[in-house]
């Protein structure tokens, strides 16, 4: 049998809660600068408890946000967070959508060019944004999508990932019911809605926490092509406010919004846990 | 694998297949297309005329001592965000897997901060080492260390590793607790009768065990310390000080959209894809052998 040892027992406790503590120690810290007033969070050392400003700080932050610069106008961290939100439900669903009926055809359908826009889907794993930057940004200046909502989220939304995850759940669904279904007298598109979509529910869902949090936390994409101060995503947005140059930075303003940058995500991750585990262990990535 | 039973019709699948192909080709083929190209090509100083060059932007790159610096900075960087991130998440997993109950629990108070923005996480980490108002510079100065990453290089790089590694943690953390309630109970046991320790146990039962995950974490840590940490430099240092954080990544962002150098930055591009192409090869091949295992 495998020892166990009370003292044991304890020590491995207190290793793991110090683990917690250290992975959330910088949210702590985060937070106590966004309830105190600027002169306490810039003496040194910072107080480690929260102070009494946290409805102000954060009703100025969701407000005023950023404030007013050379030629722009200021924009509050409540309409950042609804574009943020706005990307990463578009994200989201659109990948979503277009994935799973792209597996459908791969899979329920035998026609020409079958594998090779199978590859093709597979070719978009090799090169993300970060690696074709400029001919991307082209493009989308090209078809006049930049400043746009459109221009956010519908270059992000092909996906190899999640068409290969429904076509592995697709794979996995008995040809009996398929065979069943025709005999039923249902077309494709009838089987595809009635049958197939009730049976992948719980793999959207798992997808669509991955996918929300995916689209969510964009950075680059957002940055190359808005240039619009009202389009701002929050993660962005923070980083505009953290460049002052000399002045200081408003840093209780700036961590608030940090705060309500990480909530959503954090939520969704926490909320659903199970669905989030799946999704990740699912698509891999 | 293959259907059996399929539909047969004309159009549909084309049309099933559109948007995504659509896609792709626009906004994935076409652009890639392009940087090759662009990778041959030579512009003059006003962007009228360009001229193909054949290699002469990659010979350029691999002579010029700023990207061969930042390709050194990159390999550090990975190697030390996947040491950290994955050496940390094996550390507390195995704990995790120890305590009988709770297990999960611990899960929860760990995986958040896979939710948080590589961006936003850089931030954090950015308040706590403020060299002016942070907690840690402060302590530091108790101990006669004296921080500033904004001068200091060695430090700036210290500083972005360990917010992408914390960042990463929870994922490997994850996959780690599975990879080891995966491992069955009677191997433990049967080393614990023949009198091994949890020291030896570990090195000879479980970790021998957990390879295959080991592998398939350590190709996406490097994909992640590759890719997806450009918000962590760009938030934290922008490349700086002196171009000491100044990866890959960064510099091609920085060289093709700050600094406008399109031949140059087409050949970075294409570099790096073919960093890409190799990983994923690396992954898909591991992926499929773990499928027999």
């Amino acid at each position: 049998m495998v020892e166990s040892r009370r003292w044991l027992i304890w020590l491995t406790h207190g290793i793991l809660l110090l683990g917690v503590a250290v992975v959330a120690f910088p949210i702590y810290v985060t937070f106590v600068a966004s309830t105190h007033s600027l002169q306490d969070v810039v003496q040194s050392p910072m107080p480690v408890l929260p102070g009494g400003e946290l409805v102000a700080n954060y009703l100025q932050a969701l407000a005023e946000g950023l404030g007013e610069g050379a030629g722009t106008q200021s924009i509050g961290a409540g309409r950042m967070m609804l574009n943020s939100l706005v990307m990463a439900l578009g994200i989201a669903f659109g990948k979503i959508a277009i994935s799973i009926i792209a597996a459908f055809a791969i899979v329920y359908f035998r026609f020409p060019f079958r594998m090779a826009a199978f590859w093709l889907i597979f070719f978009t794993l090799m090169l993300p944004v970060e690696v074709r930057i400029l001919p991307t940004y082209q493009v989308v200046a090209d078809l006049g999508m930049l400043d746009s909502y459109a221009g956010l989220t519908i270059p992000l939304i092909a996906s190899a990932t999640a068409t290969f995850m429904f076509r592995q759940v697709f794979l996995a669904v008995p040809d009996e019911l398929t065979e069943a279904a025709r005999i039923d007298g249902a077309g494709p598109l009838r089987f595809f809605w009635d049958v197939l979509l009730p049976l992948s529910r719980t793999n959207i869902a798992a997808l669509f926490v991955i996918l929300f949090i995916y689209g969510w936390n964009q950075y680059l994409w957002p940055l190359l092509i808005t240039t619009d101060q009202s389009l701002l995503t929050i993660v962005i947005g923070i980083n505009r406010m953290l460049e002052v140059g000399d002045d200081q930075a408003e840093w209780q303003i700036v961590m608030a919004t940090t705060m309500l940058a990480m909530i959503p995500p954090i939520l969704v991750v926490v909320a659903m846990q199970k669905l989030f585990v799946k999704g990740l262990v699912e698509t891999e990535k | 694998m293959e259907k059996r039973v399929v539909f047969k019709h004309p159009v549909l699948p084309y049309l099933l297949l559109a948007p995504q192909i659509v896609i792709t080709l626009v906004f994935f083929i076409w652009p890639a297309m392009q940087a090759m190209k662009q990778s041959l090509m030579v512009e003059d100083a006003f962007g009228l005329s360009s001229e193909f060059v054949w290699f002469d932007n990659f010979v350029v790159l691999f002579e010029d001592p700023l990207y061969l610096e930042s390709l050194w900075i990159t390999a550090v960087f990975s190697v030390s965000v996947a040491a950290l991130a994955l050496s940390g998440a094996l550390y507390l997993a195995v704990q995790a897997d120890r305590v009988i109950n709770g297990a999960l629990v611990y899960r929860t108070l760990l995986i958040w901060p896979y939710a948080i923005a590589p961006a936003v996480a850089g931030v954090l980490w950015l308040l706590l080492f403020n060299p002016t108002l942070g907690v840690l510079p402060y302590l530091m100065r108790g101990i006669g260390l004296d921080w500033n990453h904004h001068v200091n290089g060695d430090q700036a790089m210290a500083l972005v590793v360990i917010a992408a590694a914390w960042k990463q943690l929870p994922y490997n953390f994850l996959f780690f607790l599975a990879g080891m309630q995966a491992i069955p109970r009677s191997l433990i046991e049967a080393a614990a009768i023949d009198g091994a320790g949890p020291m030896r146990r570990f090195w000879t039962v479980v970790f021998p065990l957990l390879t295959p995950t080991t592998f398939f974490l350590l190709v996406i840590n490097v994909v992640y310390a590759f890719f997806d940490t450009f918000g962590i430099i760009h938030a934290v240092t922008s490349g700086g000080p002196a171009g000491a954080t100044n990866i890959l990544v960064y510099k091609v962002f920085n060289d093709g959209f700050i600094g406008l150098d399109l031949g140059g930055s087409a050949a970075q591009s294409v570099v790096l894809m073919g960093i890409v192409i190799t990983l994923t090869v690396i992954q898909f091949r591991y992926i499929e052998r773990k499928v027999h295992y």
